[in-house]
């Protein structure tokens, strides 16, 4: 096929489906890591979303999704914070993390924890009905096709385990990926395999936690890629901080950062070399 | 049964009616539950078995030595013929315990004069045995041996290597025939003693997950297909 | 009933068995191994088999319905039992379990009873208690075998001395097998596995009874079902003038097309086979006429804690049919092993049974040692969701004031401040201008007051200048 009648195609396709189907106000949930160590990254979902056509808003109440306090056992306070959630969420038409961890807990298990509430059970419903996470809801819900990014470098992708295995985030990342221009991908043996960062259990079992980052990292390093993308801020902090302790020279970012154009941003944990954190644009 | 054995029952059956919040199961529910076990539903089929007979046999072949089974497709005529050969070139004694069975006594063994079976149950110095078999299951090269007077279970595992003669006929897609066959054969909730369904030799991953053959049964197994 | 009646636990002690776990090569090694192994082959049989995820729903099905109707199926299987001149004992405790087995050996008079691998077994002990009434036990499976000549408990449910290389294999057996005439130190696997098949051999034919384990109890017919690769199962039930099936209350199953459907998934699961080698159904003893097979039949089946299960949250992880796929499939199991669960049940698995039948005082630490990956559920044949049960334990954990005072109160903190969302940005916004202004140098820290879990072993990513992503955003989109 002429390229030029494949682009035309592509171009037509990544206009399905039809704009006023989409939902079109879109509430960012920024997760707290993101908004604490690594604001770009929601600003690199802002970018995204609004090049798909949607009108983002970040609601300002929001601060956690309640997962540490879930994954402790703590079920009193989850539910409290999921209800702080739920409030500041009502009446989006979609609410969107760049986290599949985040956005697994909003559509996933949010609901379970109200089954002697009716009434906040069905508002809890609505919200997981209308939660995603970035990639998934780019691709899937709204058609994207393709990102005008460009980055040069090799990069392998670690599929995060909520993403992956809650929400199905597996192959939209790559499929936007392949639109980068100068970028190919490498992938590792086992790209599904947790990195062992797991929120609190990297600190709770650090020991079992760093044996499980190493085999991780040693399999980032035998891919031969010069980067290391992922979709949970999370494990990557915990991908970084490992190979940056062990001297290694691969970057790691956020996948939005470089379908969003900002793979010139310094890598997660290295510093500003360039004076590239000048403050807001 | 003892006082403490009516004891023991009671407090498990009980244990489990008052975790289930419930008594002992009546009614429609208990009818249902009666009418599942009578007529059981099957599981979803599996597409890869549900042959004409021929390719079914061919899968069955197929199966069986991807499992390290050896086979052979013969005629009736030539069962005995197969037994010997296979015995020759293997460099085994021709010299075998074979399964007292009817199906297994029409085929000519007396053409063989090289070869010297004893029919009984298998013993522990028994290098090789000849069985014949209940049935075959195409979707994983399975054979079905139904214990009883005309085939000892030890057979089946005692020797090193294990002869079975099996007819084109007797191979069936998967397990749910099997059930069949054997409620058909021996009458509905009455199973032969033992079943044994044997894939292959007997094996082991047990020293760093590596499969070795031979573990406590039969080393070698080969398979004798009756054509028909 | 007291813990001596079941199998010595080290779960208590579970942070230094993790110690001793990372800090052993051979154990690494073999791990290493397990991990591409056992997956991969899982995987590639799950693709050659279409109808795969649609058996493991009618699996999960099948079990569930089992369950709703425990009791039914037990009398049925019991009825069908004695119809054929087999006997059914029930034992509540594992206490009540050992005592039956001890008698009916007894009975016979037995000096050996060749026994194939059973984790029920394990559970409660028996052989300790055999041992204690001067009957050997004799492990016929040839892990177990190792395990048995090393005093050591299993590691995995399937592939107990998975843990071990070869070359532990081949010392252990020069140490045992030399007075009965083996000298040689072996090298070769084959070589190991013949010894082991010929010193079992004569074992067999010298026990009086066989004691087996039971994959499934199939009511309709009163069978006991068993697979396993090697035949020692079928020669421990053969041989033997008697054969005592051990088996606890959810092995009960309905009919044979159920149990159809449960074989379809069990071994793909558990070692990527088609088909186990052997999976034999015995019922009742010898007839009239056969020419081998026990002159005495009988099963035991065992509750040990499993009836209280029903009915609460925990319910589904009576599904489980051993195959041990969640720990072949666990990364956490994947970089400690078995023996550092402490108990019988190792994995996902044991995160979830071993608290319930050992008492989550003693077992508290494994079900929080996981990451929620959810790769054990993906993989479970019966579709037990064993992140959601873990969780669950954590819950009664904390309602119960087990969960660590430092955990405890770090959390009260933080959901303190996470509840008032003004105050939680004050802290954030100041958190988040110390760590840039101190992390800007290196972009990282190598070490951080609070934070040492994370920064002993990691370096810490500092948040770049310019604030929050909510501060920012609020200049940027007021």
């Amino acid at each position: 096929m002429h390229p030029i009648f494949a682009t035309a195609i592509l171009a037509a396709v990544s206009q399905s489906p039809s704009p006023t189907s989409r939902p079109r106000r879109v509430a960012l949930f920024v997760t707290c890591l993101v908004d604490l160590f690594r604001p770009s990254i929601g600003f690199a979902a802002v970018k995204l979303l609004e090049e798909a056509g949607c009108t983002v808003e970040v609601p300002p109440l929001q601060v956690c999704c309640g997962q540490p306090a879930y994954n402790s056992g703590d079920r009193a306070t989850t539910r409290a914070i999921a209800a702080q959630v739920i409030d500041a969420f009502e009446g989006y038409d979609a609410v969107v993390a760049p986290s599949g961890s985040c956005g697994g807990m909003l559509s996933h298990h949010y609901p379970g924890l109200f089954d002697d509430d009716p009434a906040m059970k069905a508002r809890a419903e609505r919200l997981a009905g209308r939660s995603y996470e970035l990639m998934a809801f780019l691709v899937d819900v709204l058609g994207v096709k393709k990102v005008s990014a460009r980055y040069d470098g090799t990069v392998t992708y670690h599929d995060s385990c909520s993403g992956l295995r809650e929400l199905g985030v597996k192959e939209q990342p790559r499929w936007l990926l392949e639109t980068v221009q100068g970028l190919s991908v490498h992938e590792m043996k086992t790209p599904e395999v947790c990195c062992g960062f797991g929120g609190t259990f990297c600190v709770k079992y650090p020991e079992i936690s760093n044996a499980m980052v190493g085999e991780k990292s040693a399999d980032i390093a035998a891919s031969g890629a010069d980067t290391l993308l992922a979709g949970d801020l999370g494990c990557l902090m915990n991908m970084a901080g490992k190979l940056q302790r062990e001297g290694s020279a691969i970057r790691v970012r956020h996948v939005a950062e470089v379908l969003a154009g900002m793979g010139d941003l310094p890598p997660i944990g290295e510093p500003d070399r360039d004076g590239k954190w000048g403050g807001p644009s | 049964m003892s006082e403490t054995s009516t004891t023991a029952r009671a407090q498990i059956l009980n244990g489990i009616r008052r975790s289930l919040r419930r008594g002992e199961i009546t009614g429609e529910q208990r009818q249902a539950v009666e009418a599942r076990l009578a007529r059981p539903p099957l599981g979803p089929a599996v597409a890869r078995a549900r042959l004409a007979q021929p390719e079914k046999v061919a899968l069955f072949c197929q199966w069986a030595e991807t499992n390290n089974a050896t086979v052979a497709r013969v005629a009736a005529p030539d069962v005995a013929a197969e037994v010997v050969s296979f015995l020759a070139r293997n460099n085994l004694p021709a010299r075998a315990a074979m399964a007292p069975s009817p199906l297994l006594a029409g085929y000519d063994w007396d053409s063989q004069k090289m070869l010297s079976l004893r029919q009984g149950r298998g013993e522990a110095n028994d290098q090789v045995s000849v069985t014949g078999a209940f049935a075959g299951i195409a979707e994983t090269g399975t054979l079905v041996m139904a214990s009883g007077p005309d085939h000892p279970v030890t057979l089946n595992l005692l020797p090193d290597t294990h002869i079975v003669v099996i007819r084109e006929s007797d191979i069936v897609s998967g397990y749910e025939e099997v059930w069949t066959r054997l409620r058909e054969r021996y009458g509905k909730n009455r199973m032969p003693r033992t079943v044994n369904t044997i894939t292959g030799p007997s094996r082991t991953g047990d020293i760093e997950q590596a499969m070795e053959l031979g573990a406590h049964g039969p080393r070698r197994m080969h398979i004798v297909v009756v054509r028909e | 009933m007291g813990r001596a009646q079941l199998m010595e636990s080290t779960a208590r002690d579970f942070n230094d068995n993790v110690d001793h776990a990372l800090a052993d090569p051979n154990l690494q090694d073999s791990l290493a191994k397990l991990k591409v192994g056992f997956s991969e082959r899982r995987r590639q049989a799950a693709e050659r088999l279409p109808e795969f995820e649609v058996l493991r729903d009618r699996a999960r099905d099948i079990k569930n319905h089992a369950l709703a109707n425990l009791d039914f199926y037990l009398e049925e299987f019991e009825r069908k039992v004695l119809a054929l001149g087999g006997h059914v004992h029930w034992a509540p405790t594992a206490a009540d379990a050992r005592r039956i087995i001890g008698e009916l050996c007894q009975s016979m008079g037995a000096r050996t009873v060749a026994k194939s691998k059973s984790m029920v077994a394990e559970e409660i002990a028996l052989n300790e208690h055999l041992e204690e009434l001067g009957i050997a036990p004799i492990e016929t499976d040839l892990g177990e075998y190792i395990i048995q000549l090393r005093r050591e408990p299993p590691s995995h449910i399937i592939a107990p001395a998975v843990h071990l290389t070869k070359d532990q294999v081949a010392d252990t057996f020069l140490e045992h097998h030399a007075k009965l005439g083996f000298t040689k130190r072996l090298t070769e696997r084959n070589d190991l596995v013949a010894e082991a098949r010929h010193v079992l051999r004569q074992k067999f034919l010298d026990a009086d009874v066989g004691l087996t384990g039971a994959n499934f109890l199939v009511a309709e017919t009163g069978s006991s079902m068993l697979v396993t690769n090697e035949g020692n199962a079928d020669l421990s039930n053969t041989l033997p003038r008697m054969h005592i099936v051990l088996a606890s209350i959810e092995k009960v199953i309905p009919t044979l097309e159920d149990a159809a459907v449960l074989l379809r998934v069990l071994a793909r699961s558990a070692t990527g086979q088609e088909s186990s080698a052997y999976t034999t159904l015995n019922t009742g003893p010898k007839r009239p006429g056969d020419l081998d097979g026990p002159e005495h039949y009988h099963v035991v089946i065992l509750d040990n804690g499993r009836s209280a299960v029903l009915g609460t949250e925990m319910q589904e992880i009576l599904r489980c049919i051993r195959c041990g796929a969640c720990m072949n499939h666990c990364p956490v199991y994947g970089a400690i092993g078995g023996h550092a669960y402490g108990w019988v049940y190792p994995g996902p698995l044991g995160a979830v049974l071993t608290p319930q039948l050992i008492g989550v005082e003693e077992a508290g630490n494994l079900p929080n040692a996981s990451t929620f990956c959810g790769r054990c559920e993906s993989v479970c044949p019966v579709r037990i969701p064993l992140p959601k049960l873990m969780r669950h334990w954590r819950e009664r954990e904390f309602e119960r004031h087990l969960t660590p005072t430092a955990v405890r109160q770090g959390l009260a903190l933080w959901s303190f401040v996470a509840r008032r969302p003004a105050l939680y940005r004050r802290l954030t916004g100041l958190t988040n201008r110390v760590l840039a202004l101190f992390g800007r140098a290196e972009g990282r820290y190598r070490a951080l007051p609070l934070a040492g879990g994370w920064t002993r072993f990691r370096d810490l990513p500092a948040p770049p200048a310019g604030g929050t992503f909510h501060a920012q955003w609020k200049k940027r989109r007021p």
